[in-house]
């Protein structure tokens, strides 16, 4: 085990794989000369060279459908999006192409990509760089949407995905690259679709992710000290979702609060409180509350801007209310 | 042109240089969050073009956009202020650097997503178009700006329709590390111009009389045949991307031959040389925007926070659309 950052863990996810499969290549804005926005892909462009390391115009469509069309010929492209913010230009690619063409062409189509995003707030960008849209990507059937939460499942997830037959949306929070974790050493592959619990208990259950995984671990931590021992799944997955450590924490708890970082309209918590209400039903003693984003494009002020995102308080307070 | 203008001129590129260095200070004192984009080394390009337009003409430009507010005639306080993310700021503290607008001096924003504000300049030269008037829209972007497709369907609306927008590509060599020959498969780019029939010409944004000359010409022009048209203009920025960029991508080097050019430099040296203006003069005005940058600064920091109400506030118009908590 090596306690590695996030960044180093999803850097050593796409190292590793490209140096164990030459068919893996990166694309996207400054990941070669300048070693990627936020670092992921620093030295690689020296290591690999500019065919496997192909610095693109500023053309989000033209660099999703261009990924699609290398995959399709049996390639396994990572793009990269400098945020998930761009994946608004490239969205017909994303919804009516990648999602579309191995189900409407009968399997014939086959795209082994992945595409990495980097969302969330909490940086003061404002709010056309702030965003956390995951809920509207997980939308989709067709996608694989994942948003792993430490370095631990960063890494083997991502490998997952570069490895997975089918287009993966691989979503990074940009506040959670220095954050510590211990990850094995060697070729730990860590599955898509699959929840975990990340923290065991008896009162509530917190079901969370991505960034939300840190600020629901320091309100378990303080409701901890007030004898309140909440059990945190982590989703990983937002498509296809795994709803069974949900649906066996919530039956031994009987509680829930869903934190999420995105709007909470149609959001995450909208689909987990729905499949909670729909596969135990029986087991609901007190309405599950929903943590989220207010409902207000991010402003850039930090003082409205926190206010606006969840904090650790907010998650405590709805615990409260659901035990 | 009068004595006064050409001070003028002086006045404003260095006071976007004084207010964006001071500004760079702030951010490194944390009194600036999130990216801070300066407009160092490009002076020339938005005071030359802004200064020949019709406070009529609207401004539309990309998130490097402190240099165009000013010129627009944003006062440096309300500049800085939203720096600072104050409730005095010209977007209330709401969309920081990346987006100052005052649409009453007909300054329509920083725009942040690369290339999406040049279809809404093409719907704002239509709405001067729908109204019967011969308003010029003002569309300024970067070269990285032209490889996106938002470009590419916004020129070929602009020409269709007719639509009087001037589209000023500021050639600043690099789209973020990405130089432009390794993104554009044309490095003259006002050559993209030409695939839709849009008149076109480059110029040189170290000499702000060129600018304004070229500048004033493409407003007869679009003005009197009701067209859009393409200026390209040469420049540099001396800064990096944003704060924080290791510039891994070009030579110290490159950037002090630049900086040796420098916008204001040169015209200092022209009012020297023409005998427009006395050293003293200069001098004078130097000193006079450095007060103003204080006094920025002083009024910025000394401003309120936005209350916590506005967070609440411009979600829509309609009231009865309601707030979710
Ligand atoms: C659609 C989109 N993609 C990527 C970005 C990130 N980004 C911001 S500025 C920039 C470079 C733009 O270069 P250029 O148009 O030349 O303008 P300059 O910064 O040189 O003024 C990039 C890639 C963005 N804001 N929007
Ligand atoms: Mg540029």
């Amino acid at each position: 085990m090596a306690r590695i950052t996030m960044r180093e863990a999803i850097s050593q996810a796409l190292w590793e794989e490209m140096e164990r499969d030459p068919s893996v290549f990166i694309l996207g804005e400054e990941v070669g000369v300048w070693g990627g926005t936020y670092a992921v892909t620093k030295g690689f462009y020296d290591h690999f060279g500019p065919d496997r390391v192909r610095d693109t115009p500023i053309a989000e469509a033209a660099i999703i459908g261009a990924t699609i069309g290398a995959a399709l010929t049996g390639l396994r492209p990572v793009a990269e999006l400098m945020t998930i913010n761009f994946a608004f230009s490239a969205m017909d690619h994303i919804v009516n192409e990648a999602a579309k063409l191995h189900y409407m062409f009968s399997g014939q189509f086959v795209m082994p990509m992945v595409i990495r995003a980097v969302g969330g707030g909490g940086r003061q960008l404002g709010a056309t760089h702030s965003q956390t849209p995951d809920a509207v990507f997980a939308h989709f059937p067709g996608l694989v949407v994942v948003a792993p939460g430490t370095p631990e499942d960063a890494k083997g997830m991502l490998k997952s995905a570069i490895r997975s037959s089918d287009p993966v949306l691989f979503i990074e929070h940009a506040t959670l690259y220095q954050v510590r974790g211990e990850v094995p050493e060697g070729d730990n592959l860590v599955p898509l679709g699959k929840s975990k619990i990340q923290r065991p208990g008896s009162d509530v259950t917190i079901i969370t992710y991505s960034k939300m995984l840190e600020i629901s671990t320091k309100a378990a931590d303080q409701l901890a000290k007030e004898g309140i021992e909440a059990e945190i799944v982590d989703l990983r997955s937002l498509r296809p979702l795994d709803m069974d450590p949900v649906i066996a924490s919530f039956k031994k708890t009987n509680r829930a609060v869903v934190v999420e970082e995105g709007w909470r309209s149609y959001g995450v918590g909208s689909e987990v409180v729905a499949r909670i209400y729909e596969q135990a039903f029986d087991y609901v003693d007190t309405p599950v509350r929903r943590v989220a984003q207010k409902e207000v494009p991010l402003p850039y002020n930090r003082n409205l801007e926190q206010m606006a995102l969840p904090q650790v308080d907010d998650v405590i307070r709805a615990v409260k209310e659901v035990l | 042109m009068e004595k006064q203008e050409y001070l003028d001129l002086y006045y404003q590129m260095v006071m976007i240089r004084l207010l964006e260095e001071q500004a760079a200070q702030l951010y490194q004192q944390g009194k600036i969050g999130g990216f801070l984009h300066l407009y160092i080394g490009q002076e020339a390009v938005s005071t030359g073009l802004i200064s020949v337009r019709e406070p009529r003409d609207r401004v539309i430009t990309a998130y490097r956009d402190h240099g165009v507010a000013i010129n627009c005639g944003i006062p440096a306080t309300e500049v800085m202020a939203e720096l600072l993310g104050k409730a005095t700021g010209c977007s209330q503290g709401k969309g920081g650097s990346m987006h100052m607008a005052d649409v009453k001096k007909n300054f329509w924003g920083g725009h942040a997503i690369v290339g999406a504000h040049l279809p809404i300049a093409s719907g704002l030269a239509l709405g001067d178009k729908y109204a019967g008037n011969d308003n010029v829209t003002i569309c300024m972007f970067g070269d990285g700006a032209t490889n996106i497709g938002y470009f590419h369907e916004a020129l070929n609306l602009s020409k269709v329709w007719n639509l009087r927008v001037l589209w000023v590509c500021e050639n600043n060599q690099y789209g973020m590390g990405t130089a432009v020959e390794r993104a554009s498969a044309v490095s003259e780019i006002r050559q993209k111009a030409e695939g839709y029939c849009i008149p076109n010409s480059r110029v040189d944004g170290m000499d702000i009389l060129a600018v304004r000359q070229a500048a004033s010409q493409a407003f007869e022009f679009i003005r009197k045949e009701s067209t859009p048209y393409f200026l390209e203009i040469m420049t540099y920025r001396y800064r990096g991307h944003s704060m924080g960029d290791p510039e891994r991508y070009r030579a110290s080097e490159e950037v002090r031959k630049w900086q040796e050019n420098d916008a204001i430099g040169i015209y200092a040296r022209h009012l020297l040389d023409d005998k427009i203006a006395s050293q003293e003069e200069l001098d004078q005005l130097d000193a006079l925007v450095e007060a103003e940058v204080a006094e920025a600064v002083r009024f910025a920091e000394e401003s309120p926070e936005p209350a916590p109400e506005a967070l609440y506030e411009h979600i829509y118009v309609d009231q009865q659309f309601g707030i979710i908590t």
